[in-house]
């Protein structure tokens, strides 16, 4: 970037205070120009990580180097990223082909690696969450599945036709201007396609470099995974304190975060 | 009963009036992922068509949603105001709006004409008109509120100082606000999102604005936007609460999805006069709306997204509320696509608050997934500012980092009021010049060492 602030800015100390762009200095009425781009660059990144498509076959080359079998690639009903961003409904339904690829098995566990509203997020650090998190699980899983134009719920649909109890979907958040990369965690025990609420899933959110690290988040997906066996449910009928806490002793402070939207 | 018109020998029918209005609706995405929208251009003219020629009476005739099962309908009708309706009963609705453009319409039959209109009237004549219309006709509407500061008055634009923080951090959050007082925001309220629901956390935002407020003489209104049933949780403890929020929408299943019923507001909003922290007759309430939300809570009866919005306005204007506004663009793209969309619901969320009577702003919005930028806030934000909108947020460099939006900043306030030459509210621009914070041609100016003082406060 260009010039750095004046010196002499009376404000400057604010922003010690709070990662908010206080302090901004002005020119008349407006933004000065360092400020003004440094915006326009964080929206670029972020608009960039809405409309980027996954790279499909350097991810699964990346998943099968982590060890995991060779990933199975679906698509939903969503043909383009413009009809993804208008239609939900679209993104939550497989497409015909993509079905016909799922076979049934016996399975526990389906981890599924969606795009989401961020494919960059999905990219940068899908291969070694769902490393992490297969390595950790010791439970019968399915082949991974690699999902384009996906919502949440899309997992759904991916578990009954897999013939899996519980579904983990990592699927890229809502880029915001700080952060690009960050996936949330999707565990729904029990998942049926078109009936399972929101409400009936956990959530681990905001991993990546500006939130949990992916060893922390793995940890916490694994622990809630294991305690959905034990009772039979996810959602609000599982507290994540209780899974970490049955895994090993008090856990950290829920890093669920209530006022991102669910991406589903 | 069905609807009909024909263009150029073709007939288009409408089976009903919720599926007319929805055909008549300017294109959005919500009404496009409801099934509800016009599926070619010309419908949606042959709809506008068959609308402007029904009687405005009809929506008293035939509820959208039926009276027996919602108690939003059933808040619209039970209210209505026959005499105040008079002077328009008889006209179409295309008759009604040439009627609102028109020199008999003025800021006084405006006015009167108010308790007489019900949110459907309200959304039906917007279908008719074009964005310049909806400016035009809510420039003339003058709806003023009453705390310690005096909102809405002709000549002024206020702002919602919104200093949100992903912790609640108290110094992050007093690091926003002082940033935002220095730029003349915050005479609509603070009003702060929190980051989580906790009583202990609210009280203590609440108190520390109360502190501040207080210690330098701030003629300003507070407000933590939690949910009510949290709000009067603090309140029964004793917590300084001067506005009551909630988010509202419009049918009774929609606000069931947002924990709320009338009879929950109504015990709010008792609550809140009991605590007399304002002058007499001052308004109490805050809320807001925004489109698509009753079709998000798959709440919306088949009515079109923007109709729906306007049902919210009669929830709203029950309670005589210091501020409603409408959150445009924080939905995303599968209810408003882009910044076409967003500046159209903008303007008609405005113009039909302002036409019921309420005192309504705009955060003027966007995500990251919509096809918007800050190019189409700004035109937003100065066709409201031309509109005489009452208040829009100010949020540091249009950056919320606890919700994840863009809306407009201390920048964007100074701006707006600047090319049209708008001033805050005067006991809040009393109080900036006072402190050398704005001079006297109502422009801010460099720090000085009274200003220094307000930063000291900084906990």
């Amino acid at each position: 970037m260009t010039s750095a602030p004046p010196d002499d800015d009376p404000f400057a100390f604010l922003r010690a205070k709070t990662k908010a762009r206080v302090a901004l200095g002005r020119c008349g009425d407006g933004l000065p120009t360092t400020r003004l781009l440094e915006f326009q660059r964080d929206h670029a990144r972020a608009r960039d990580a809405v409309h980027a498509a996954l790279d499909v076959p350097v991810l699964s080359a990346e998943l099968v180097a982590t060890g995991l079998p060779v990933p199975i690639i679906v698509q939903s009903l969503a043909p383009d990223r413009a009809t993804f961003l208008q239609r939900p409904d679209l993104g939550r339904r497989l497409e015909e082909s993509s079905s016909a690829k799922l076979e049934k098995g016996d399975y526990d566990v389906s981890l599924v690696l969606a795009d989401g509203l961020s494919a960059t997020a999905a990219q940068k650090q899908g291969a070694a969450l769902c490393a992490l998190i297969g390595k950790s699980l010791s439970f019968r899983c399915a082949p991974p599945v690699i999902a384009c134009g996906a919502r949440v719920a899309l997992g759904d649909e991916i578990a009954a036709r897999l013939g899996a109890h519980l579904v983990i979907v990592l699927i890229g958040e809502r880029p915001g201007l700080s952060s690009t990369q960050s996936l949330g965690a999707y565990i729904t025990f029990a998942p049926k396609p078109g009936v399972t609420w929101d409400a009936e899933r956990n959530c681990v959110s905001n991993i990546g470099p500006e939130g949990l690290p992916l060893a922390e988040a793995a940890r916490r997906i694994v622990a809630m995974t294991a305690l959905a066996f034990g009772i039979g449910a996810t959602g609000t009928m599982l507290k994540e304190d209780d899974a970490l806490a049955m895994l090993e002793g008090p856990g950290n402070s829920s890093p669920i975060d209530g006022h991102r939207d669910l991406q589903g | 009963m069905p609807y009909s018109s024909t263009i150029a020998g073709t007939r288009y029918t409408f089976p009903d009036l919720r599926t007319l209005l929805a055909c008549a609706s300017p294109p959005r995405a919500g009404d496009r992922l409801a099934g509800l929208a016009a599926e070619t251009a010309e419908e949606r003219v042959a709809a506008r068509m068959a609308l402007a020629d029904l009687p405005l009476k009809i929506f008293l005739e035939e509820p959208l949603i039926p009276y027996e099962q919602d108690e939003v309908t059933r808040l619209i009708m039970d209210t209505h105001d026959a005499a105040a309706f008079a002077p328009v009963a008889s006209m179409s609705v295309g008759a009604f709006r040439d009627y609102l453009l028109s020199d008999a319409a003025t800021t006084e039959s405006l006015r009167d004409l108010a308790p007489g209109l019900t949110p459907e009237m309200a959304a039906a004549v917007s279908k008719l008109m074009r964005n310049q219309d909806l400016i035009a006709v809510a420039k003339k509407i003058s709806v003023v509120t009453r705390f310690r500061t005096t909102i809405g008055l002709p000549g002024r634009l206020s702002v919602r100082l919104q200093p949100n923080h992903p912790t609640d951090d108290l110094g992050g959050i007093g690091a926003s606000i002082l940033d935002g007082l220095l730029y003349g925001c915050g005479d609509a309220c603070i009003g702060i999102n929190p980051a989580t629901d906790s009583a202990a956390r609210v009280m203590a935002l609440l108190q520390s604005i109360e502190d501040l407020r207080l210690r330098f003489s701030i003629p300003i209104q507070s407000c933590v936007l939690s949910h009510v049933t949290t709000t009067l949780d603090v309140i029964a403890k004793g917590a300084p609460v001067d506005l009551v929020f909630q988010s509202i929408a419009g049918s009774e299943a929609a606000n069931r999805a947002f924990g709320v019923d009338l009879a929950l507001l109504d015990e709010a909003h008792a609550a809140v006069q009991n605590l007399g922290r304002g002058p007499d007759g001052a308004n109490l309430m805050y809320f807001e709306t925004g489109q698509g939300a009753a079709l998000s809570a798959e709440a919306h009866h088949g009515v079109d997204q923007q109709t729906m919005e306007a049902r919210a306005y009669a929830v709203a204007r029950r309670y005589h509320p210091l501020l409603v506004n409408t959150v445009v663009g924080f939905i995303g793209p599968e209810y408003l696509y882009d910044g076409k969309e967003i500046i159209r619901a903008g303007l008609e969320d405005h113009f039909c608050g302002k036409l019921l009577g309420l005192p309504m702003g705009v955060d003027v919005c966007y995500t990251n997934h919509a096809e918007a930028d800050q190019d189409d806030m700004d035109n937003l934000l100065t066709l409201l500012g031309v509109a005489g909108c009452t208040y829009i947020m100010g949020v540091p460099g249009a950056d919320d980092i606890m919700l994840g939006y863009q809306s407009t900043s201390y920048h964007d306030a100074l701006y707006i009021r600047s090319v049209l030459g708008l001033k805050p509210a005067p006991e809040f621009e009393d109080w900036l010049t006072a402190m050398g914070i704005m001079d006297a041609a109502a422009r801010i100016r460099p720090v000085t060492g009274e200003t220094q003082k307000l930063l000291a406060a900084l906990p």
